[in-house]
């Protein structure tokens, strides 16, 4: 029965007389007019700022055309914010896929056998996913403290005596922050990886298992192939996660030492709400948008290139 | 059923091995998913003089001292409430507007389909630092900064794609009979969404709800732009912001993050499963 055959049925009196179109227009508005005030016309608006110098202490509003995009070509400070983003990103990113591969395996032998001990490994893998990304940066903290946090104790009491000062030593902060990233993330990567190592048959999971080949070859030649495409839409999940990384730097360093683990998001921030240059400030979010765009149509391309392969 | 056989078969007479093994490797899992979280309850409940010192790992005696401090002699508890009341709103109206548009994207005839996911889409591609200047600024002149109502209108946008794409999913599963059924009794949509098509969505209408709670519970980057007075922080800004004089109290510190992680860790312990599902639905089938 086709939805139409029911416009003009209706006998509930006048007013409800509205065809179904009518309605689904009705239903779609309100959702949509809010995503428009607060998120497509701020956007716009983004752009267009970013096209003006708007500096409100100097009561400076003109239109610039690209002259911000240019000076960010120039601007030193935005190209080390840039190296740092995506050195963070990919050593993050690069740790977490496969320490969450493993933890997923970890998690998938637990409850192949008809045991309670999968679900609850399952209910523990979620909480660093669900404990608030500042309290994650605190927790953090409190472990990185150079006299008496945790960290530099086991690391005294393996041998290791010069106590490192994670977070005021420019070659370790940055580290120190990718550390705490990957706690925070791997988990739930491990968990989109394991609803993956779940949907795939069975009989070939079983090949890859107890036939005569080794468990590293059952894996490499079925197992991984197969989880592919799983693998690539965490990836692009993650990548797009870290590329915006805020709270969790800001909080735990706040960009320092000296501007060493200050990621885009941090300098953008910066440059909007403390320096409140708005035009600059919003050119430097619109180029962020740009690349963490490209990163994902960049692995896009090759989930599709992989899908067409497999079939 | 004969996955489980199997699997049964390879581990006859391994019972007691395996039980083992699994212990251990659950044993790790937790270690590395609770350890920070456990080493801060730890510090939440030692006196303060042994926080400057280790060892002793494990205090020597326990104390609720931090606990009280931050409980009843400091804002934290206020901005708890205005978190409460933020995600709560957030959760409801996300709900009530996500599942209006998810049921018109799912079911009735309109056109312009794609056209609404790209919006949805392109809303949530851009990053939240990207849109937050010019919100300030409108929010400003509107006089609602430093209100919760800004902070709950910002996170109900942030949460609707998730909530319009999990409920577009949840309303397809329903066999389109039950919608036709109610029509011809003379339903309107409204009615028939609120009375056949909600509650057997009830599953994916908790699972986008318990999303939301947690997202908007936990987000910091607008609540810090957009709040600036302890009338109106939410519980993360507060633990960002944590009044220390010279050095950081880290017991109180400590008891403080406790405090605003029990809700959301034990809703999501409690219903791992269910969001678990929820949240890699997409990453799946999609």
């Amino acid at each position: 029965m086709k939805v139409a055959d029911f416009n003009g049925q209706k006998s509930d009196g006048p007013g409800w007389n509205l065809s179904e179109r009518i309605w689904g227009y009705a239903f779609v508005a309100p959702a949509m007019t809010l995503v428009s005030l607060m998120a497509l016309a701020p956007i716009g608006a983004a752009l267009w700022l970013s096209l003006r110098h708007r500096l409100p202490i100097f009561g400076v509003d003109e239109f610039v055309g690209l002259a911000n995009y240019l000076d960010l070509l120039g601007d030193e400070r935005f190209w080390a914010t840039l190296r740092t983003t995506l050195y963070f990103t990919g050593l993050s990113v690069g740790l977490e896929l496969p320490i969450g591969l493993g933890l997923a395996l970890l998690l998938d032998a637990l409850t192949d056998e008809r045991t309670r001990f999968g679900r609850l490994a399952q209910t523990v893998a979620i909480v660093p996913w669900a404990v608030p990304t500042v309290v994650s940066a605190q927790m953090w903290l409190w472990l990185y403290q150079p006299d008496y946090g945790l960290l530099n104790y086991v690391l005294a009491r393996i041998g290791i005596t010069v106590p490192i000062d994670w977070l005021a030593d420019p070659r370790w902060a940055i580290h120190a922050a990718v550390i705490m990233e990957v706690w925070k993330t791997t988990p739930f990567a491990a968990l989109m990886l394991l609803a993956g190592l779940k949907a795939l048959p069975w009989e070939l999971r079983a090949a890859a298992r107890v036939d005569g080949a080794g468990w590293w070859d059952g894996f490499r030649s079925i197992t991984l192939p197969l989880l592919t495409p799983v693998i690539l839409i965490t990836l692009v999940f993650r990548t797009m996660d870290a590329v915006r990384v805020f709270d969790a730097v800001y909080v735990l360093t706040g960009g320092g030492p000296g501007n060493t683990t200050e990621t885009l998001s941090i300098y953008a921030y910066k440059t909007l709400f403390q320096s409140l240059q708005l035009g600059y400030g919003s050119a430097l979010a619109t180029a962020m948008f740009l690349i963490s765009a490209i990163l994902s149509s960049f692995y896009v391309l090759l989930l599709r290139r992989r899908m067409r392969d497999t079939t | 059923m004969n996955r489980e056989l199997a699997c049964r078969d390879h581990w006859a007479g391994w019972n007691v091995a395996a039980a083992g093994r699994n212990v251990c490797l659950l044993v790790v899992v937790a270690m590395f998913c609770l350890g920070p979280l456990g080493w801060q309850i730890l510090a939440s409940v030692k006196p303060d003089e042994e926080l400057v010192r280790l060892p002793p790992l494990v205090p020597t005696r326990l104390t609720a001292a931090h606990y009280e401090r931050v409980l009843f002699h400091s804002s934290l508890v206020q901005a708890l409430i205005n978190s409460a009341v933020v995600a709560t709103g957030t959760t409801v109206l996300a709900l009530m507007l996500g599942s209006c548009c998810a049921f018109a994207l799912a079911r009735l005839p309109i056109r312009g389909r794609p056209m609404i996911l790209g919006a949805i889409l392109m809303a949530s591609m851009f990053p939240p630092i990207a849109i937050i200047s010019p919100l300030y600024l409108t929010m400003r002149e509107m006089g609602l900064r430093d209100s919760l109502i800004a902070l709950g209108l910002a996170h109900t946008v942030h949460a609707l794609p998730l909530t319009i794409w999990l409920l577009t999913v949840a309303f397809r599963q329903l066999p389109r009979e039950l919608y036709h059924a109610a029509r011809v009794d003379g339903c309107t949509p409204l009615k028939a969404l609120l009375t056949v098509v909600l509650p057997p969505a009830r599953p994916g209408l908790a699972v986008a709800g318990l999303l939301t709670f947690i997202h908007s519970w936990n987000e910091f980057m607008f609540a810090l732009t957009l709040t600036a007075s302890d009338t109106a922080r939410t519980a993360p800004v507060a633990i960002a912001l944590f009044p220390g004089l010279h050095d950081i109290p880290w017991g109180d510190l400590a008891a403080a993050s406790i405090i605003v992680t029990l809700p959301v860790a034990g809703l999501a312990a409690f219903f791992s499963r269910h969001l678990i599902g929820g949240l890699t639905a997409g990453s799946v089938k999609g």
